[in-house]
């Protein structure tokens, strides 16, 4: 499928509040494409929440229901149960948060609604930082980056939030990218014709959080890939399949580009390289991505 | 499952409905038993002592399939807050139960059900909040809960928990009040205490209580963004509608109060409940299983000669203002409160002083008595309201540590 033959469905609406160059505008437009107009979204404190646009007026074209940060699976299990009660069980229920809603406040909360089997579809589109307030380091942040709160570059490496949702079993979990939209398109697709659980988390770089050009969002998603900093996969009956170029890295069909590629166009690692190059930490991070990509042979191949 | 005759109950009065079952059995699994006849299509519960058995008290009607809605077993009251204000924002009946700690990690949620305008009924078992870690009764925990937006009722008895239940999803879902209600009952003395109570059939439960018709719900029909960025000027009107709605309540409480007694011949008061007020120059006012405790205490002191009345405080919000006000008009108060507002009183002794401020000459004593769950008996009730008749009290004692 090519782009040009996704359905035309618009539930995002012209005139969102989003910053230019917004990657969650763009996964939100895939997303409902695969999902239409079929479907109620639980939204928790993020950027969606401001891209919605002001009371009384909306930028979507679909029920929606704001809910505490830490909320947004809870939430959705009890939208989905009255939805059951109302024998309307053929509403899609989509949970819709950011990384800091997925990966911190909101982990108990999923956790709780993927082991309960929670027939809805969890998205986390992950631009690695707290960004509606501000730009601040959360658990999805790389090793390097700087944030308002890791001034010198964050200490630690992020959390592998996959490992973690495939420790649940669900039926079906996926990681995508904004830059590659067909991908996207099907995962959620795939994802929508499954009951129970389904994750799928979607690598959403942000131009004012990672100092890039508003008009740089996609090429920093594809570079995310072919550097390896991100990883294309679907999860199915415990199998994890790698697809697009993921998969021709993890079968060394391709050699990754090196991580500097896509690190070095980021302010927010600008101090890795300026007023001088920081060799050690960019050895460090060069090398994790490498140790990453061998527990994935490991596991997956 | 749990015990129950056929028969009268001494609550047992002159209602239009003449069928009922009795059933004795504690607060917990009466309150299990109300909910469950209310028909609630989503109940989403954490078990926390001494809620416990009220929980379980569902799973087994879940089991028996009286129960005929989602149960979600959530992994946190946090949880259990959010999936109820998700299912009745999607347009349907909902339930929870807490207690103590749970309903502090609820706080945020509470807030949002209020705001959110979502009629969900829960009880809350009045239990200390530590540390150190104690299971019995005191009001901390609800009344730190104050400014939410929920209304609050304190109960008595187990007749009252079941009638109050069944009340509370009609006042609730009342268009002119759309609000979530709490209703608060004491850790143990009710929820694990054993009563007789009249339980109504069925059918007679369904004609008091029609199915929810919410005026909005999440629908794919009409797809509308709920609780999104809104501005300080119209923020403000939401506040002003929550605040008409709870002034709503103040008559609504009396109409589903006295349509009840019609129907079931039960009453146990409106806003307040009075005892023995007629001709009353001191009353004395209280909350929850104290305020039962009283009337014995109000009999005894009667019987000595002292002109003494009760009026047992049921709804804390809204807060009955303009009956304190007449009571205030009548004789001084005295206030028991179970709970310390630290660094100021307590909550009821000072909302009773608010009340009569500038209206009222009345001496009003405060007196703080059972925290942590300290047991405060008929006995202590009169030592307590003979040091304010005496009128040596001080403005606000703690009963049983300093004076009295």
């Amino acid at each position: 499928m090519a782009i040009k033959d996704l359905p035309d469905t618009e539930c995002v609406m012209p005139g969102s509040a989003a910053c230019p160059g917004c990657p969650a505008t763009i996964a939100l437009r895939t997303t409902f494409k695969a999902l239409g107009k079929n479907t109620i979204m639980v939204v928790p404190a993020c950027c969606t929440s401001v891209i919605e646009g002001l009371h009384p007026n909306t930028s979507f074209d679909v029920p929606v229901m704001n809910i505490a940060f830490e909320a947004a699976a809870a939430g959705a299990s009890g939208v989905k149960a009255a939805l059951k009660q109302q024998g309307k069980d053929d509403i899609t229920v989509l949970a819709w948060a950011g990384d800091g809603g997925t990966y911190d406040i909101g982990i108990q909360a999923l956790s709780g609604a993927l082991e309960r089997q929670t027939d809805f579809i969890y998205i986390c589109y992950n631009n690695q930082i707290y960004s509606n307030t501000g730009i601040q380091r959360s658990g999805a942040t790389p090793y390097g980056a700087w944030t308002t709160t890791t001034v010198g570059g964050k200490t630690e490496f992020r959390k592998e939030m996959g490992e973690i949702i495939q420790a649940h079993h669900i039926p079906y979990a996926a990681q995508a990218c904004v830059s590659y939209p067909e991908d996207l398109y099907n995962k959620v697709k795939k994802a929508k014709s499954i009951k129970g659980p389904k994750y799928i988390e979607i690598i959403a770089p942000c131009p004012p959080g990672w100092r890039f050009g508003m008009e740089k969002t996609v090429e920093m998603g594809t570079l995310a890939v072919e550097t390896g900093a991100w990883a294309l996969y679907e999860y199915e009956n415990d199998v994890v399949t790698f697809n697009g170029k993921s998969k021709l890295l993890l079968e060394k069909k391709i050699e990754p580009k090196p991580i500097e590629d896509w690190i070095k166009l980021q302010g927010r690692f600008r101090h890795l390289f300026k007023p001088k190059r920081d060799v050690k930490r960019l050895k460090e991070i060069q090398e994790h991505t490498d140790m990453v990509w061998e527990r994935y042979r490991k596991h997956h191949l | 499952m749990r015990q129950c005759m056929q028969g009268k109950s001494h609550y047992h009065g002159k209602g239009d409905n003449e069928k009922m079952t009795v059933m004795i059995d504690t607060g917990n699994y009466i309150a299990a038993k109300a909910a469950t006849m209310a028909h609630p299509d989503v109940v989403a519960a954490y078990p926390i002592t001494p809620q416990t058995t009220l929980v379980e008290g569902i799973a087994n009607y879940v089991k028996s399939g009286e129960f005929k809605g989602e149960y979600i077993c959530v992994e946190s009251e946090h949880s259990a807050m959010s999936a109820c204000i998700g299912a009745s924002a999607t347009g349907v009946r909902t339930f929870t139960g807490t207690s103590s700690h749970g309903l502090l990690l609820m706080h945020e949620m509470l807030h949002w059900a209020a705001l959110a305008r979502l009629p969900i009924v829960m009880c809350n078992i009045n239990r200390v909040v530590g540390p150190g870690w104690n299971i019995w009764t005191d009001e901390n925990d609800s009344i730190s809960q104050r400014d939410t937006g929920w209304l609050q009722f304190y109960c008595s008895s187990n007749q009252e928990i079941f009638d109050t239940i069944i009340q509370s999803f009609k006042l609730a879902e009342n268009g002119k009040v759309s609000l979530p209600v709490m209703i608060n009952y004491n850790a143990f003395i009710l929820s694990h205490t054993s009563m007789p109570v009249d339980i109504p059939e069925q059918k007679e439960i369904d004609d008091f209580l029609p199915k929810y018709k919410p005026k909005w719900k999440l629908d794919v029909e009409n797809p509308i963004t709920f609780g999104n960025i809104i501005l300080p000027a119209e923020y403000e009107k939401v506040r002003k509608d929550m605040q008409n709605s709870q002034e709503n309540a103040k008559k609504l409480i009396p109409e589903i109060a006295k349509e009840w007694k019609k129907k079931f011949g039960r009453y146990h008061g409106d806003l307040i409940e009075k005892y023995n007020c007629d001709g009353a120059e001191y009353i004395l006012l209280s909350m929850g299983a104290i305020g039962a405790e009283s009337r014995v205490a109000i009999n005894n002191l009667r019987k000595d000669g002292f002109k003494i009345g009760l009026a047992r405080v049921r709804t804390f919000r809204p807060f009955p203002k303009e009956e304190i006000l007449k009571l205030g008009k009548q004789g001084n108060l005295i206030v028991i409160d179970r709970n310390i507002s630290v660094g100021s009183e307590g909550a009821v002794f000072s909302e009773v002083k608010a009340a009569l401020y500038g209206k009222s000459d009345a001496k009003v004593y405060g007196f703080i008595a059972g925290l942590g769950g300290k047991d405060v008996t008929y006995n202590d009730i009169e030592t307590i309201c003979k040091k304010a008749v005496s009128g040596k009290a001080k403005d606000c004692e703690w009963y049983g540590l300093e004076g009295v």
